[in-house]
C-alpha cells in the first residue's frame, strides 16, 4: 500500500518532476566547484517553478549555510543538502497530516474561482467515506450557475448526502440548514462548499465571514478545519490569496490542485515560509483517488529524486 | 514589499544618486535589477523578463537617460513603452467569417473560466448585432452543460446541447447545422478544460478543429497564472494554432504578468479581458493599460473611461457652476453620491488608482454601505434642509436620525463632512485660478 501510494505520487508529479529535476540534476551534476554563478542558476530554476523571489533567496541563503556547515565543496553533493533545506521549510510549522478525528468536524472549503473547490470536495468526501466516516456535504456555492448540480452529481457518485437550496439563495442559510442536518443525522464530517471569490472583493469576503459566524454559533463544539484551495498554476498572487483569506478565517491548511500539469506549484513554498500555513492535500490527477495527503518528506523525495 | 510599484522602487533606487551629476552604466544596471524584480513579482516568465531587460537596457544606455534630470521617470517611460509594444499595438477584434456562421472555439485549462466567458462573449457580440449560439461540448465535468444552459438563459442566448453521451466532435458538427437552420450567424463552442499535456484530450480539440474549421480559436487563460503560462500557451498554440487569448479574473489584484508571457511566446494578441463576476463584465483589451498594471501603476485610463461613461455631462456642468459660486448644497452632494455609485463598487474604483495597492487600501475603509447610509440620511431631510443645511437644529437632527434609522451623531458627522468638502472646493477653486494664470495644469505621467 505504502509503495503503491508513493509510486502513484511520483507518477502524478511526473510532469512537474521532469522540468525541475532535470534542470537541478543538470546543474548539480555537471557544475564542479561551487561558486556564485551556481546559486544564480539555482535561483533561476526556483523562480521558474513559481517559488517567488524572496523565498528563493531565503532557500539559497539556507543552502549556503548548510553547505558551509557540512563543508561541501563539490556541486554533485549539493542535491542531498538542497532536499533537506526544502524539507526544512516545508516542516517549519509542524505539518500535521490531514486527518479527521473522532469528534464531529466541519470542513470549510474556500478559494478563488476555478481552483477546483467542488471537485476537491467530491474527492475529500470519497476518501473520508471510505475510511468509514459518515459524511455530509453542504452546497454553499449558490452563485455560480449549476454549481449545486455539479456538487450533487459528486454526492451521488460518492454516495454522500448533499444539503442544498436553490441557486441565488443565502449561503449562510444553506450552511445553517446543513449544520442542523449534520447534528440531527449525527454525521462525523460536514464538508461545506463555498462560492469562488476573488479575495479583493470586500463584500464577498464579508459574506464568507458571516458563514463562519453561523457555523461558530450553531455548532461550537465541532472541530473546524478551513481548507484553502489553490491552483498549482497560480503565480505569486497565491500568496496574496492566502494572506487575505487567512484574515477572513484562520486557514488550517492548503489543498494544492492541478499538480499533474507542468506547473511546479512552487508558490506553496512561499506560502509555507511567509505565512506559516501548511499544505494538507495535493491533487495529482483527475481520478477520484487522486487527491492525496501531503507529506513533506514524500513530496520532496518524489519531486527531486 | 511584494506589491510595491516599480515606480516607487525606481524612484528609491535613483534617489541615492541625485546630485551625482552623471550616472554610469552600473547605475543603469541597478535600475534594471529593480525592473527585473518587479516583473518577476508580477509573474512574467523568467526568460521573457531576461530578454525584455536586455532590450530596455540597450535603449536606456543608447538614449540620454543618464543626462536626464529625472532618470527614474525616464526609465519607467522606456519600460512602459517597451511593455506596451510587446503587448501589441492596438486592441484586437473578433474576425468574422465571410460565410455565415462564424465559428469560435474556446480552449483552456480547467477552471480558467471558459463556460462563463462563452456567455460573456456571446452577450458582447450579441450587443454588436450578432445572433450567437452557444454549444456545450464539455461532456466531462459534472453539470458543465447545465452551467452553460443557465448562463444562456440568463443572457437570453440559445444553447445547443446533445447531452454527455455524444462525442464533442459530433456535437460541434451538429451545432453548425442547427445554427444554419435557425439563422444563428455566430457559433461559440465551449470545450472541456484540459491540461495542455493531456494528449487524448488535446487530440479531441484537434479533431473538432478539423471537423468544423473554426474561424477563431481562443485560449482562455486565468490572469493569475504563474510561470507555467508560457508552457500552457505554447502547447495550445503549437497544437491548435490559436488566434488570440482571453484573459480572465483580471478583477482580482494580480498584476497579470502572464499576459506578457503569453503574448511574447505565441505572438498572438490578447483580445478580451474578464473583469468581474457579472455576465456583462467582459471588456476589450488595452495593451497600454495592461503595461501600467504589470508595473503596478494603476489603471488611470480605465478609471477615466468609467467616469465618463457614468457621469451625466449636463449635471456635471451645473455642478461646476455651483462649485464656482459656492451654492453647492446637500442635493448636489446626493447627486454626486448617486453618480459615484453608478460607477460600481468603491473598492473597484479605488483599485484603479495608481499607488492604491493592497497595502494602501488596508488603512482605507472601502465600504459601499457607508455610501448607502449617507444617502439615507440626506433622503431623510426636507428639501429646505438639503438646500440650506444651516437651518438644521437639534430637533431637526433628531427627526432626521429617526427617519433614516440612525443616530444623531451620525447626522452630525455627515454635516461636518459636507462642510469640509465645501471648504475643499473653495480651495480647489482658488487653485484653478492660479493655474490658469501660470498657463500650466496638472501633469500625469504617460498621459
Amino acid at each position: 500500500m505504502a509503495i503503491s501510494f508513493f509510486s502513484k505520487l511520483k507518477e502524478g508529479l511526473n510532469k512537474t518532476r521532469k522540468g525541475i529535476t532535470d534542470k537541478i540534476d543538470d546543474l548539480f551534476n555537471n557544475y564542479g566547484e561551487i561558486d556564485d554563478e551556481l546559486f544564480d542558476e539555482l535561483e533561476e530554476i526556483l523562480i521558474m517553478a513559481d517559488v517567488g523571489m524572496s523565498t528563493s533567496m531565503k532557500l539559497i541563503e539556507k543552502l549556503r549555510e548548510e553547505l558551509k556547515v557540512r563543508k561541501i565543496k563539490d556541486s554533485s553533493e549539493i542535491k542531498a543538502v538542497f532536499k533537506d533545506v526544502v524539507k526544512m521549510i516545508l516542516n517549519e510549522n509542524n505539518n500535521v497530516p490531514f486527518a479527521v478525528g473522532d469528534e464531529p468536524t466541519i470542513i470549510m472549503v474556500i478559494g478563488v474561482n476555478g481552483v477546483g473547490k467542488t471537485t476537491s470536495i467530491g474527492k475529500i468526501a470519497h476518501s473520508l467515506k471510505s475510511e468509514g466516516k459518515k459524511v455530509l456535504i453542504a452546497a454553499g456555492d449558490t452563485f455560480r450557475a449549476a454549481a449545486i448540480d455539479q456538487l450533487m452529481i459528486w454526492g451521488e457518485r460518492v454516495g454522500v448526502g448533499v444539503i442544498h437550496q436553490s441557486e441565488g439563495s443565502d449561503p449562510a442559510a444553506v450552511i445553517f440548514d446543513a449544520v442542523q442536518a449534520a447534528k440531527a443525522r449525527k454525521v462525523d464530517v460536514l464538508i461545506c462548499d463555498t462560492a469562488g471569490r476573488l479575495h479583493n472583493k470586500v463584500n464577498l469576503m464579508n459574506e464568507l465571514a458571516k458563514v463562519f459566524r453561523v457555523i461558530e454559533r450553531e455548532y461550537p463544539e465541532a472541530k473546524k478545519e478551513v481548507l484553502l484551495v489553490l491552483d498549482a498554476t497560480t503565480g505569486q498572487n497565491a500568496v496574496q490569496q492566502a494572506k487575505v483569506f487567512n484574515e477572513a478565517a484562520e486557514i488550517s491548511g492548503i489543498v494544492l490542485t492541478k499538480l499533474d500539469g507542468t506547473a511546479k506549484g512552487g508558490v506553496v513554498l512561499a506560502i509555507n515560509s511567509e505565512l506559516n500555513i501548511p499544505v494538507k492535500l495535493i491533487g495529482v490527477g483527475e481520478g477520484i483517488e487522486d487527491l492525496q495527503r501531503f507529506d513533506a518528506h514524500d513530496f520532496v523525495e518524489a519531486l527531486l529524486n | 514589499m511584494v506589491f510595491e510599484s516599480l515606480a516607487d522602487r525606481l524612484q528609491n533606487a535613483f534617489s541615492n544618486l541625485r546630485g551625482k551629476g552623471k550616472l554610469n552604466e552600473k547605475d543603469v544596471k541597478e535600475a534594471m535589477r529593480e525592473v527585473k524584480l518587479a516583473l518577476l513579482e508580477a509573474d512574467v516568465n523568467y526568460k521573457v523578463v531576461k530578454d525584455f531587460v536586455k532590450t530596455v537596457t540597450d535603449r536606456a544606455i543608447g538614449e540620454d537617460v543618464l543626462k536626464s534630470l529625472t532618470p527614474g521617470q525616464q526609465v519607467i517611460k522606456i519600460v512602459n513603452e517597451e511593455l506596451t509594444n510587446l503587448m501589441g499595438k492596438t486592441q484586437s477584434k473578433i474576425e468574422y467569417a465571410s460565410q455565415s456562421p462564424t465559428i469560435l472555439m474556446m480552449a483552456g485549462l480547467q477552471g480558467a473560466g471558459k463556460t462563463t466567458t462563452c456567455g460573456k462573449l456571446g452577450h458582447l457580440l450579441k450587443k454588436a448585432g450578432k445572433r450567437p449560439l452557444l454549444v456545450a461540448c464539455d461532456i466531462y465535468r459534472p453539470a458543465a452543460i447545465k452551467q452553460l444552459q443557465v448562463v444562456g438563459e440568463k443572457l437570453d442566448l440559445p444553447v445547443f446541447t446533445m447531452g454527455d453521451k455524444v462525442s464533442p466532435v459530433d456535437i460541434a458538427k451538429a451545432s453548425i447545422e442547427h445554427a444554419k437552420k435557425y439563422n444563428n450567424d455566430l457559433v461559440i463552442l465551449d470545450t472541456a478544460g484540459r491540461l495542455h499535456i493531456d494528449e487524448t484530450l488535446m487530440a479531441e480539440l484537434i479533431d473538432i478543429k478539423a471537423a468544423v474549421d473554426p474561424k477563431e480559436i481562443l485560449l482562455v487563460l486565468d490572469a493569475m497564472t504563474g510561470q507555467d503560462a508560457v508552457n500552457v500557451a505554447e502547447h495550445f498554440n503549437t497544437q491548435l494554432e490559436i488566434n488570440g487569448v482571453i484573459l480572465t479574473k483580471l478583477d482580482g489584484d494580480t498584476r497579470g504578468g502572464a499576459a506578457l508571457s503569453v503574448r511574447s511566446v505565441t505572438g498572438k494578441p490578447i483580445k478580451f479581458v474578464g473583469m468581474g463576476e457579472k455576465l456583462t463584465d467582459l471588456e476589450e483589451f488595452y495593451p497600454d493599460r495592461m503595461a501600467s498594471r504589470i508595473l503596478g501603476m494603476g489603471d488611470v485610463l480605465s478609471l477615466i473611461e468609467k467616469a465618463q461613461e457614468n457621469f451625466d455631462e449636463e449635471k456635471a456642468k451645473k455642478l461646476e457652476g455651483k462649485m464656482k459660486n459656492m451654492t453647492f448644497d446637500l442635493e448636489d452632494f446626493l447627486d454626486q453620491l448617486e453618480q459615484l455609485q453608478n460607477m460600481g463598487p468603491l473598492s473597484d474604483i479605488l483599485g484603479m488608482l495608481p499607488g492604491m495597492n493592497n497595502k494602501a487600501m488596508k488603512g482605507l475603509e472601502v465600504n459601499d454601505k457607508d455610501l448607502v447610509r449617507t444617502k439615507a440620511i440626506i433622503q431623510s431631510m426636507t428639501p429646505g434642509e438639503r438646500q440650506n443645511p444651516d437651518i438644521i437644529n437639534a430637533s431637526r437632527k433628531k427627526r432626521i436620525a429617526k427617519g433614516c434609522g440612525m443616530e444623531v451623531f451620525e447626522v452630525n458627522k455627515l454635516l461636518k463632512q459636507f462642510e469640509q468638502s465645501k471648504k475643499m472646493m473653495k480651495q480647489f477653486g482658488q487653485m484653478e485660478k492660479k493655474m490658469k494664470k501660470g498657463g500650466g495644469g496638472f501633469k500625469f505621467p504617460f498621459m
